[in-house]
């Protein structure tokens, strides 16, 4: 049965730390509060599902933690580094190094192949061998024999593998996942969840899991609850 | 350096996809109806260049009743100018005791510089182009010549004092135009045997001419220097004196073609500006992703700009040689209709133009967008309705803003048109704006009350504010260029044809003596001819202005200075001639008859620095005259008929004596009707100018083509537009319809919605481009063309009617494809 804490396992370093993380927007009902004051630390290898129902601001926090937004208060450290005192373009760096994400509506590139997706973490990270490495990584999720397809001509399921091999290749630190498989039927997701935590069994990959699914929360190590922008 | 090796791998990708097509396309465009343009209009203006110097044999010719003096000659060689010289005079040319009085040409190697001569073995011969001109010791007489001394090559004529073998009939040369002829005969001879036959005596009258000719920039300089420099009696012509018909048809063929590409260009900017903004809005997702992958800002901005690069250099080249091979094919498929050959290209320069307004407009009107799209958040992956933040307007629209002033600048050299015509475009620009603003506003209160089909379309129009703002300013200046283009080539066609009616005066009729005036017309009218207005010709010239001797004075432009030492020829008219417009002072009525009133022409005024009210003082065979500029003319010299710088007002000149002029057309008939007409009026001199008409005729067919060309030019940029519009909308379109659908809309319903919302945006712009192509049209008639503007009822009809049926079955192009698909495909498609 995986915890429930906003503690690591105290044995293992911590990758990923939120201390205080605050996240305000201005909306014609004056300033709204989607994440208020989250502690959390995540250890390296760790795996964490945060489930709560829509709306509670699971994506945001994601999207705090992985760098994508700077929160109004708190900040992110990931692998020790401040990532709210990096710019835009610090940040993306941080991103094309150590991180991996894997999104509920795919958003593969429509006009690149199943292949170009899955290289193109590796080439924006200068990577040499880019071409062998996706192939290899594509036969890993089970479609080396769909590198030359277009994600238009390929299932939401089969979207999702490309998208599981592109978030992998790069061997990143920690992957950030947000319900990647609130799209899919039933059966397909259960088989993505499957993949995800394979994969992620094999790299040792610090895992962050947003989801609504029960099953796949439970495979994790760790849940969070999260509710009107906090933590429970 | 990575950046820049990625994004060329990724550009190939989305070659690949076909995201940049109308991009490309409309830049395509844009760069072959510049680079077309410029080639044919530089070829067009060689080829009546060309024409024109033929008249002359030269490009320029220096007439003077004395011997040129020989430093001109050597000036221009040393200017690198080809010379020759050629002197002419009356004489009789016998064989044996028949007789018959010639224009005896005496010309040297090198003649004629422009144009050939023609010469055949037998009189009315076809002939063939000569070998240089007639040995020493021999001439070549014409046809009629020969035909009427009884003569045959190889006769022997005497000429003054020395005798001749005639070697060759000549059968035609360039500048016959400017003698006698359909009255005198002609004949070439060398002018080494001149001296010889002891023609020229103290008194004789003979006419002496410098032709020059050489590279245009070199003529264009060495004209300077030879005005400059030109003696009191000696008089410069080059094409404008010649032809002012043909010079002033073929500028205003030029400015239109500049309109004309011009508007293209507008065109393919409101294209590329559609079509870049689309890119946009399909690829804020993807660089939101390449942002979370990693990728920089720099990194992004990087891809666009080297992505345009890449479009760019591909339109202008597929463009230019596009723009190249049109031309040519429009010159080659229209070699029937064209009399006379058009010159190829002298230069690739319209290429480079092409290319320079390629990279303007994609840094004008892409640049900016996809810059900015570059700036597009990385959480967008998780909140898709974060964009990009709000540029800065001056970014935004700044570029574009300064290119088009560019370009507008580079067709209208002008401080006073260009601001004109800069505010105009941004005031109708605007009032696009207000009016899609206000569409939007009423869209928003109309859609509660009616049809399903309506609101779907209407409540479109009302939330996509923007997009529904953009397409009603594309829309319209797309409707508004192609009316205005439309407009001012009626208006330029219609005075053309006006200007050139079959039974345009082809006769001129000089020293008509007043006695024998009202006999000649009714000579004349007795055969059938139809006279123009008989007027009184005398020559003058002008010796001061408001008391001050115009010798003393110097005038800003040079050619005052030449108007001031020659004497001009002087007629009094009551009634303002066709193709005359006041433009200051007033016509003189009756009560002003007999007062000392002269009208002058706008380049009088210009040359001399004249205003209303100066007083002139003219010698008119001996006798002085003090005048008052009453009113200035505009003068449409291309309307050949008898037209005067200088017009006095009945009643001063009644006491000097001089001769009539007229004008008739005289249908092609037998030789001898003229002939006769030469006995009964000896001293009458007559000008043919068939041959200077079929030249203009055969010029403005050159220019007809070359706007009709353009204009077609014109229109696929603005089917350009249409497709960028609709490209544009398509995307949208997908995914609404088959949620519509999915709801229970039927096909028919859609679409309905679709040619609603279409409908009111084109109704709405084409009302809006009618009212401001018929303004723009005025203005640009009025003060570019120099045409007389009528208002076209059609444009606006045009305008309203094609701008709702073109616009709506844009609209239906786009959704249709959309709509036949099952909403089940279109939604699953959507990732
Ligand atoms: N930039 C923003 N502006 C306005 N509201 C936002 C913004 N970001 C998130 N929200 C709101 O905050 C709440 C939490 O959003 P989100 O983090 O996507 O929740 P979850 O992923 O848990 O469903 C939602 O109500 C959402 O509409
Ligand atoms: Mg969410």
């Amino acid at each position: 049965m995986p915890k429930t804490s906003a503690q690591a396992p105290a044995a293992r370093s911590s990758v990923l730390k939120a201390e205080h993380l605050t996240k305000q927007v201005e909306s014609p009902e004056g300033l709204l509060t989607i994440v208020h004051d989250v502690s959390l630390e995540i250890a390296s290898g760790e795996s964490i599902a945060v489930v709560g129902p829509s709306g509670a601001g699971k994506s945001t926090l994601l999207a705090l933690l992985a760098g994508l937004d700077l929160p109004s208060a708190g900040r992110v450290l990931l692998e020790g580094r401040d990532l709210t005192r990096l710019d835009e373009d610090g940040r993306a760096l941080v991103r094309a190094q150590r991180v991996g994400f894997v999104f509920q509506s795919f958003h593969l590139i429509p006009s690149l192949t199943a292949l170009e997706n899955v290289m193109l973490p590796l080439e924006l990270a200068g990577h040499a061998r880019a071409h062998e490495a996706a192939l290899e990584t594509l036969r890993q999720v089970g479609l080396k024999e769909r590198g030359r397809h277009y994600p238009r001509q390929l299932s939401g399921g089969e979207q999702q593998r490309v998208a599981l091999a592109r978030a992998f290749v790069t061997r990143p630190a920690v992957l950030f996942a947000d319900e990647p498989t609130g799209n899919l039927d039933a059966t397909t997701g259960a088989k993505i969840g499957q993949l995800l935590f394979e994969m992620n069994a094999c790299s040792h990959t610090t895992l962050v899991l947003v989801t609504h699914d029960r099953d796949l929360a439970a495979r994790c190590e760790r849940i969070v609850h999260m509710d009107a922008g906090q933590l429970r | 350096m990575r950046a820049a090796l990625l994004s060329m791998r990724m550009l190939s990708r989305e070659w690949r996809s076909g995201e940049l097509g109308v991009l490309l396309l409309a830049l395509t465009i844009a760069v072959a109806s510049l680079t077309g343009v410029a080639f044919l209009a530089s070829r067009i203006s060689a080829a009546v260049a060309m024409q024109a110097t033929h008249v002359l044999a030269a490009d320029i010719r220096l007439e003077s009743p004395q011997p040129i003096d020989a430093a001109d000659l050597v000036a221009a060689r040393r200017a690198g100018l080809r010379t020759a010289r050629a002197a002419s005079l009356l004489s009789v040319v016998f064989e044996g005791d028949r007789g018959q009085l010639a224009d005896i040409d005496a010309v040297t190697a090198g003649y004629p510089l422009r144009g050939e001569v023609t010469v055949a073995d037998r009189p009315f011969a076809k002939g063939r182009p000569a070998p240089g001109i007639p040995p020493p010791g021999e001439v070549w007489p014409d046809s009629r010549l020969l035909a009427t001394i009884g003569a045959h090559v190889g006769s022997r004529l005497s000429i003054g004092a020395a005798e001749f073998r005639v070697g060759r009939v000549l059968i035609s040369r360039p500048d016959a135009g400017g003698t006698f002829r359909g009255l005198v005969p002609n004949l070439l001879m060398n002018a080494v045997d001149l001296p010889r036959t002891a023609l020229i005596q103290p008194g004789s009258r003979v006419t002496y001419a410098a032709l020059f000719a050489g590279a245009p920039g070199r003529v264009a300089a060495f004209k300077h220097w030879l005005a400059a420099h030109a003696r009191p009696a000696e008089r410069l012509r080059d094409i404008s004196s010649t032809t002012p018909q043909i010079k002033s048809a073929v500028d205003r063929a030029g400015r239109f073609l500049s309109l004309a590409s011009l508007a293209a260009v507008l065109l393919c900017a409101t294209a590329v500006a559609m079509s870049a903004r689309r890119y946009v809005e399909r690829h804020l997702d993807t660089v939101a992703l390449l942002k979370t992958l990693g990728a920089t800002r720099r990194f992004t901005a990087w891809l666009a700009t080297l992505q345009l690069l890449a479009v760019a250099l591909l339109a202008t080249v597929v463009g230019s040689a596009l723009g190249y091979l049109t031309q040519a094919w429009l010159v080659y498929a229209l070699r029937g209709v064209l009399a006379s050959r058009v010159p190829p290209p002298a230069s690739l320069a319209p290429a480079g133009m092409g290319c320079l307004a390629a990279v303007a407009l994609l840094t004008g009107f892409a640049l900016p967008p996809l810059l900015q799209l570059s700036r597009v958040p990385a959480i967008r992956v998780l909140r898709r309705d974060i964009g990009p933040p709000r540029p800065l307007m001056l970014l935004a629209f700044g570029p574009a803003a300064a290119v088009v002033a560019l370009l507008i600048y580079w067709v209208v050299p002008d401080w006073r048109l260009f601001l004109g015509f800069a505010a105009g475009l941004a005031a109708f620009i605007a009032l696009l704006t207000l009016t899609g603003a206000l569409l939007v506003m009423a869209a928003g209160r109309l859609r509660a009350h009616t049809g399903v089909a309506w609101r779907y379309g209407i409540a479109r129009l009302s939330r996509r504010k923007a997009d529904s703002i953009v397409q009603i300013i594309a829309f319209g200046t797309g409707i508004m260029a192609l009316l205005l283009l439309g407009i001012l080539r009626n208006d330029l066609n219609g005075d053309w044809r006006r200007s050139l009616p079959a039974d345009l005066p082809n006769y001129f009729f000089v020293n008509i003596p007043p006695q024998k005036r009202d006999a000649f017309v009714a000579y004349l009218h007795a055969r059938g001819a139809k006279t123009s207005r008989m007027m009184l010709l005398m020559r003058g010239r002008l010796t001061g202005i408001d008391g001050r001797p115009v010798a003393q004075m110097r005038f800003a432009d040079h050619r005052g200075e030449q108007f001031a030492n020659r004497e001009q020829n002087l007629t009094w008219s009551a009634t303002i001639g066709a193709g005359n417009r006041v433009v200051a002072g007033r016509w003189w009525s009756p009560a002003d008859y007999g007062q000392p009133l002269v009208s002058i022409s706008t380049e009088f005024e210009k040359w001399l620095g004249l205003r209303i009210g100066d007083r002139l003082t003219f010698d008119i065979a001996g006798e002085t005259l003090t005048v008052r500029v009453a009113s200035i003319r505009k003068v449409k010299w291309d309307s050949f008929r008898p037209n005067f710088f200088i017009v006095f007002a009945p009643g001063p000149l009644d006491k000097v004596a001089g001769t009539y002029l007229t004008s008739a057309y005289l249908a092609p008939g037998p030789a001898e009707s003229l002939a006769e007409l030469a006995r009964r009026f000896p001293s009458v001199s007559i000008f043919d100018i068939d041959d200077l008409l079929a030249d203009v005729r055969s010029m403005l067919d050159k220019a007809v083509l070359a706007v009709q060309s353009v204009f077609v030019f014109t229109l696929i940029a603005g089917l350009t537009v249409l497709l960028a519009a609709v490209q544009s909308s398509r995307d949208e379109r997908r995914y609404e319809s088959a949620i519509l659908r999915t709801l229970g809309a039927s096909r028919r319903t859609v679409l309905k919605g679709v040619l609603a919302e279409f409908a009111a945006i084109g109704v709405l712009a084409g009302l809006i481009a009618a009212a401001g192509a018929s303004v723009a049209a005025y203005f640009l008639t009025t003060r570019v063309l120099d045409l007389p503007y009528a208002f076209s009822p059609w444009a606006c009809v045009t305008g309203l009617v094609g701008g709702g049926l073109v616009v709506a079955a844009s609209g239906w192009l786009a959704t249709r494809a959309v709509v036949r698909q099952p909403p089940l495909a279109t939604l699953r498609a959507d990732i």
